[in-house]
């Protein structure tokens, strides 16, 4: 056997050794270790916040904790697992890692900037988790004006400082990859051989660097009326809390396209290369992704049909968002194509895939409902909104996010996962977590308004 | 209809409710039949087309242009039909009918206050008379909050420094459960109360019941002359403000040219804000009544300007 030759062959593992080479190393490759580490801690961090809110739910009173820390579980909840996980999961491990690999490139185009990103979200992160750890926020991830910048008195200022600092983590990210994707592909490496990975990461970037800094500047004005009494939210001092409102998901609803269209990357590669077919419909699936950046930045006002938002800016809004479900339709036909007559394996990336095309597809509908003005008006601010979210953000994301990790794997380590075990817990997550979010879909249409802990 | 004792649909109680259920059903079906058709296609793929030995080869294909554009106009087609659908009955909330009774709200950490033109107030509840629509003229005196009746299939958010409204005709008598539906803090899931809908004469009876309440109207020209506002705005243009008799509802000239409609806001604005629209022809001179008066006395004042409006279309008759 040429074992021991095997062993002496030099990869981006055993170049060097020790805290310091990687620490400061410029590698995408350990960059990606680096960030991979960050987001895990963080979905623990924010798994923990999740377990303890569905074990107070357990029973109607409020017996683990009251109302004041319950609140404090469900923001701090949501500012983890969407700022801190889902955001930068897919983009700055799989993205930074894969990336370089799949257009023939050395590296990303700046690996110090590449670096100094994941500094910059670690900081963030411990500006949030000393937030956490000094007693909390509770304004609901969304941080709504003026309950934020004025009657909260919980550290709201240190938690949004921490999501200040870690949007330039993802623009610098954005940046690096669009710079990388245009300027470094191999010769031969034209647009329309890419990957459909890098397509779906192109789109992502383009959001990264249009949207961030939106939602940066946005939450930094709320610190400046809670800090120093400028009126810009408050109506008391002149403000006016719907522009928050505009502003916030101007950012926040491309955002939730920051954290599925890199999920639908991992997915065109997952679905190709279990059932060895070419994807069916390439370029419909790489437009599709382009479509959804640029609509998905059209959209925000249907987050405030109930919110005292013009009747007429609703119906456009309203009906540009029938317009988004279209791209992310064609997707979910074109890989369920890619199967036909295809050699299909069951491997455990393949079976987050197929779990993805299912979960995302009751998500993706779900989201006509909330589109649709008149149903709208009922089902908003209620438990139907977290589930539709939680099937896209945790059905899909989440499982695209477990499927690629386990997919690109031996790439990573050298080493293959165990496969049994593998897929044994494929399966648990798939169940568990429709359990989960079923219970929220039966009480749906009862009416528990969302954000609601009865004590 | 319920599961395990649990109700799976909100009880239908106003006039709008089945027709948003209509809606709903339409797209529950689509959606069922979308899901449905994926399901079906990915297991019977997943079955027929399962690796049956490692060195198989398909055939690879690229794609197919007909497919792709039947799979793009057929959501297309279905998702235009759902938009005109829910954006008509959008349409029919946001319009409240011109006989609608007025019923004031204003919302607080963590409290739902009503106040009845009639002067009767309540808190955590409102009674209605049923068959007849109802329009909640709201506002917040902190963070924002949102009025929301299941039963009703409505709800609207509830702002700090402005006013929303929401109509709804109740069609059957009951108590329907009222929640806040926007997070406003600690006790957000404690603001909850009850819509009491009673038949009409009922309702008069409840009216007229309980303490002897003042009128709105009434409780308004009292403020009116209390803090002074009669010393300027006579009833007639001879005082040093604009006469407000007759005022709601109409459009007024100002200063920088442009032309606005007296509505609630602008007479919330003019009284807590007054620099902010000045009616043309008249000097900048009212001093703020920000922090004199609260959210319920300038309802008040703006319910005593509209009994102005009805008393001179009486005179007018005469």
């Amino acid at each position: 056997m040429n074992g021991p030759i095997e062993e002496r062959r030099q990869h981006y593992l055993n170049v060097n050794y020790g805290l310091k080479s990687w620490l400061l190393t410029t590698d995408h490759k350990r960059i990606a270790w680096l960030y991979l580490i960050g987001v895990t801690f963080f979905f623990f961090v924010g798994g923990l916040f999740a377990t303890l809110i569905r074990l107070e739910l357990l029973t109607p009173q409020g017996d683990l904790v009251q109302a004041e820390t319950y609140n404090k579980l469900f923001t701090m909840h949501g500012v983890t697992m969407i700022f801190f996980f889902l955001i930068p999961s897919i983009p700055a491990v799989l993205g930074n890692f894969l990336i370089p690999l799949m257009i023939g490139a050395r590296d990303l185009a700046f690996p110090r900037l590449n670096l100094a990103s994941w500094y910059i979200y670690i900081l963030g992160g411990l500006f949030t988790l000393a937030a956490a750890a000094a007693g909390g926020v509770d304004t609901g991830w969304t941080f709504y004006t003026p309950y934020s910048s004025i009657y909260s008195n919980t550290h709201v200022a240190l938690t949004v400082i921490g999501i200040f600092i870690t949007g330039f983590s993802s623009i610098l990210t954005g940046l690096n990859f669009i710079v990388t994707i245009h300027t470094m592909r191999a010769p031969g490496m034209t647009w329309f051989r890419l990957p459909l990975f890098v397509w779906a990461h192109y789109a992502t970037s383009i959001i990264f660097i249009l949207g961030t800094p939106v939602i940066a500047i946005t939450l930094a004005l709320v610190a400046l009326e809670r800090l120093f009494g400028l009126g810009i939210f408050n109506p008391e001092l002149g403000g006016d809390p719907l522009l928050f409102q505009h502003l916030f998901w101007f950012y926040s609803h491309p955002a939730v396209y920051i954290m599925i269209l890199p999920g639908m990357g991992v997915i065109s590669e997952l679905i190709t290369c279990f059932s060895r077919k070419r994807v069916f419909g390439y370029d419909f699936i790489a437009f599709s992704s382009l479509a959804i950046a640029v609509l998905g930045f059209l959209v925000w006002g249907h987050h405030m049909f109930v919110s005292g938002q013009s009747v007429y800016a609703s119906m456009i809004f309203s009906l540009l968002s029938m317009l988004v479900a279209i791209p992310s339709a064609v997707k979910v036909f074109n890989w369920t194509a890619t199967l036909y007559k295809g050699s299909i394996l069951f491997d455990a990336p393949m079976l987050y895939a197929l779990g993805f095309i299912g979960l995302f597809t009751i998500g993706g509908l779900t989201g006509l409902f909330l589109a649709t003005l008149g149903v709208d008006v009922h089902v908003h601010d209620t438990y139907f909104v977290i589930a539709h979210f939680h099937y896209i953000m945790v059905g899909s994301a989440v499982m695209a996010y477990l499927g690629g990790i386990h997919f690109w794997w031996p790439k990573m380590t050298g080493r293959k996962y165990p496969e049994p075990l593998a897929r044994l817990a494929a399966v648990i997550i798939f169940l568990g977590f429709n359990l989960t979010i079923s219970a929220c879909r039966a009480a749906t249409m009862s009416i528990r308004p969302s954000f609601r802990c009865s004590t | 209809m319920s599961t395990l004792g649990f109700p799976l649909f909100p009880e239908q109680a106003s006039t709008m409710a089945p027709r948003v259920d209509q809606l709903y059903f339409f797209l529950l079906v689509v959606s069922v039949f979308f899901a449905t058709l994926i399901l079906i296609l990915i297991i019977a793929f997943a079955i027929k087309y399962r690796r049956r030995s490692d060195d198989e080869q398909p055939r690879p294909i690229s794609g197919n242009l007909g497919l792709e554009i039947l799979w793009t106009l057929v959501p297309l087609s279905l998702t235009l039909v759902m938009f005109v659908w829910g954006a008509r009955l959008y349409f029919i909330t946001f319009y409240p009918p011109s006989d609608a009774l007025e019923i004031n709200v204003v919302a607080k950490q963590w409290m739902w206050k009503v106040q009845h033109s009639e002067g009767r107030a309540e808190i955590d509840e409102l009674h209605i008379p049923t068959g007849r629509p109802i329009k909640l003229i709201m506002t917040s005196q902190d963070v924002i909050h949102d009025f929301f009746v299941p039963a009703f299939r409505v709800k609207n958010d509830v702002l700090p420094g402005r006013y929303t409204t929401l109509w709804f005709e109740a069609t059957k008598p009951g108590a329907y459960r009222l929640f806040c539906s926007q997070y406003c803090g600690t006790q957000h899931s404690g603001m909850i109360g009850y819509i009491i809908a009673l038949e009409p004469a009922e309702f008069q009876a409840w009216l007229s019941g309980g303490a002897t309440a003042v009128s709105m109207a009434t409780a308004g020209e009292n403020l009116f002359q209390k803090l002074g506002c009669v010393s300027c705005h006579a009833p007639n243009d001879t005082g040093r403000g604009p006469s407000l008799v007759g005022l709601l509802g109409k459009a007024v000239r100002l200063q920088s040219g442009a032309s606005v409609t007296a509505d609630e806001d602008y007479i919330r604005e003019s009284i807590l804000n007054p620099q902010a629209k000045i009616v043309a022809g008249y000097q900048p001179i009212m001093p703020t009544f920000k922090g004199l008066i609260s959210e319920d006395g300038i309802m008040q004042i703006i319910a005593y300007l509209k009994s102005l409006k009805r008393e001179e279309g009486a005179q007018v008759k005469k």
